[in-house]
């Protein structure tokens, strides 16, 4: 029902284009900063870890690169950026919904005849399922700047093997797999927040629950369609 | 002209509100009163067309919600202003944002013109330098008139407002009163004010509609108030230690009067 309510046609383009933009810019451009640090710091512990681990005659030491790689495009930058973000993105839009709520924006928007659900819901989870591929590109290539900065930094292996390593047997479906969950769980982040958010009873205190509703909700639902869709798309 | 008929509203099986007939004045201020929890919250929603009645109908001007189609429901809705207890403002709009929001979605008007209609707006309530404030650098008060700006912005036809004076001291109550009262017959609205403050059904009631325990006791005006002879009126208007006073005046004047006679 709620989702009927949010998937309809705009009253105004220009406001929906409006708010739109305002969305991208405050539910995406604004976590690059997280995802750049969380990135950086994850590839370079998953650099170290191979490193550490993968010490055997038989593997190759270029395995440290190509294991780092492999990691952040499959899991990492998908799924583990998306757990992060559901709670930065999911807590935001829950709260921020369900202040609207419990003060009466969103009945005053009702009473003058604005489908609330369209204005405020619709552009967010459009917003940021049109900018997440934007930010998993951006952690696979930080993720994989970071264990360049042990090559380059440490002396648990050269820089040369690192590249090579990261080069080797590359996959591009594996990007695209990557990007193809992270717009699956941005859906998922936003749209099960803004429901928490919108059907929130109550003062402060529920709104509080509603936060930390969503983010647990979305958190699983985020594991359960990781699975699905590894099942799907990779096998 | 908004009218009520035979409104009756259940929650969860247990009856809130039982057979409520009134009927509210174009180009007046008209009231309902009565205590925290008589129903007259859930009678004002009932009318705005956010609640369903299970029973009768309300009318705007001849024309009952329930009968209405979508589109006519929408219509009706850009004919109605609201001003909510808390204000409702938008948090991330300015106060000039805030009283644009209406005509941005509704109006026709190009930039310029809507410009010029929310500053008309926004001097009509007597807000100066406050454009480019958001709402939490602004007081109560001023959030009450930003409220009412945006209400008026595309000229409804029907004003309704929930407990406009909680929160505000007694000398800003009077002001929203006021202007509230100045604006119904400048534009000739029909306005609907729910409260439960005597000041204000003292100043500016003109029909008062008097609900009690779901049931509406009593319908009159300002002056006709203290002749009321219904007991759970009397309890209601008569609650304070000042009103008390003033029932004690009254009965002395009516003993004098009869004496004289």
């Amino acid at each position: 029902m709620f989702m009927t309510q949010v998937f309809r046609i705009p009253d105004k383009w220009r406001v929906f284009f409006s708010n739109l933009l305002f969305e991208i810019n405050k539910l995406g451009v604004d976590s690059i900063p997280l995802v750049l640090i969380i990135s950086l710091f994850i590839g370079a512990v998953i650099c170290i870890q191979m490193t550490i681990n993968i010490v055997s005659p038989i593997i190759p030491s270029y395995s440290t690169g190509l294991a780092t790689r492999e990691i952040l495009l499959l899991e990492f930058s998908s799924t583990m950026m998306c757990l992060i973000l559901a709670g930065k993105v999911g807590s935001n839009i829950a709260s921020e919904i369900g202040t609207m709520r419990v003060t009466e924006q969103i009945d005053a928007m009702d009473i003058m005849g604005i489908n609330s659900a369209n204005y405020i819901v619709l552009p967010k989870i459009i917003g940021f399922v049109l900018f997440v591929p934007v930010l998993c590109v951006f952690s696979m290539f930080f993720g994989l700047v970071g264990g360049w900065f042990i090559a380059e930094f440490t002396n648990m292996l050269t820089v040369e093997t690192y590249v090579f390593g990261i080069q080797s047997f590359f996959t591009e479906w594996y990007v695209w797999y990557g990007i193809i969950k992270t717009l699956v769980f941005a859906y998922l982040i936003t749209s099960i927040a803004a429901y928490y958010g919108y059907y929130v009873k109550g003062g402060a205190l529920e709104v509080g629950k509603a936060s930390t509703n969503a983010v647990v909700s979305s958190s699983i639902l985020i594991l359960l369609a990781d699975v699905i869709l590894t099942k799907l798309l990779l096998e | 002209m908004i009218k009520a008929e035979n409104v009756s509203k259940w929650f969860d099986g247990q009856r809130i509100l039982y057979d409520i007939n009134a009927t509210f004045e174009t180009g007046k201020t008209n009231l309902i009163i009565g205590q925290s929890g008589s129903g007259k919250t859930v009678f004002m929603k009932c009318l705005i067309g956010l609640l369903q009645p299970e029973e009768g109908r309300i009318l705007y001007d001849g024309r009952a919600i329930r009968d209405m189609n979508n589109e006519d429901r929408r219509h009706l809705r850009t004919e109605i202003g609201m001003l909510f207890q808390g204000s409702a403002l938008f948090d991330n709009e300015t106060v000039l944002g805030n009283v644009m929001f209406p005509l941005k979605m509704f109006s026709s008007l190009s930039h310029a013109e809507q410009l010029d209609r929310a500053h008309f707006c926004i001097e009509r309530v007597g807000l100066t330098n406050a454009d480019n404030k958001y709402p939490s650098e602004i007081s109560g008060g001023m959030q009450k008139r930003v409220a009412i700006a945006r209400a008026i912005a595309l000229n409804p036809k029907y004003l309704f407002c929930d407990e406009p004076n909680s929160g505000l001291d007694p000398k800003t109550s009077i002001l929203i009163d006021e202007l509230l009262s100045d604006i119904t017959h400048e534009y000739g609205m029909t306005t609907i004010i729910n409260t439960h403050d005597m000041n204000s059904v003292l100043g500016i009631g003109e029909n008062i509609v008097f609900i009690n325990r779901g049931h509406c006791d009593w319908t009159g005006n300002d002056r006709t108030i203290f002749r009321s002879k219904s007991q759970s009126l009397n309890d209601f208007v008569f609650a304070s230690k000042l009103f008390q006073e003033v029932k004690l005046v009254l009965e002395r004047d009516a003993e004098a009067e009869e004496s004289a006679k």
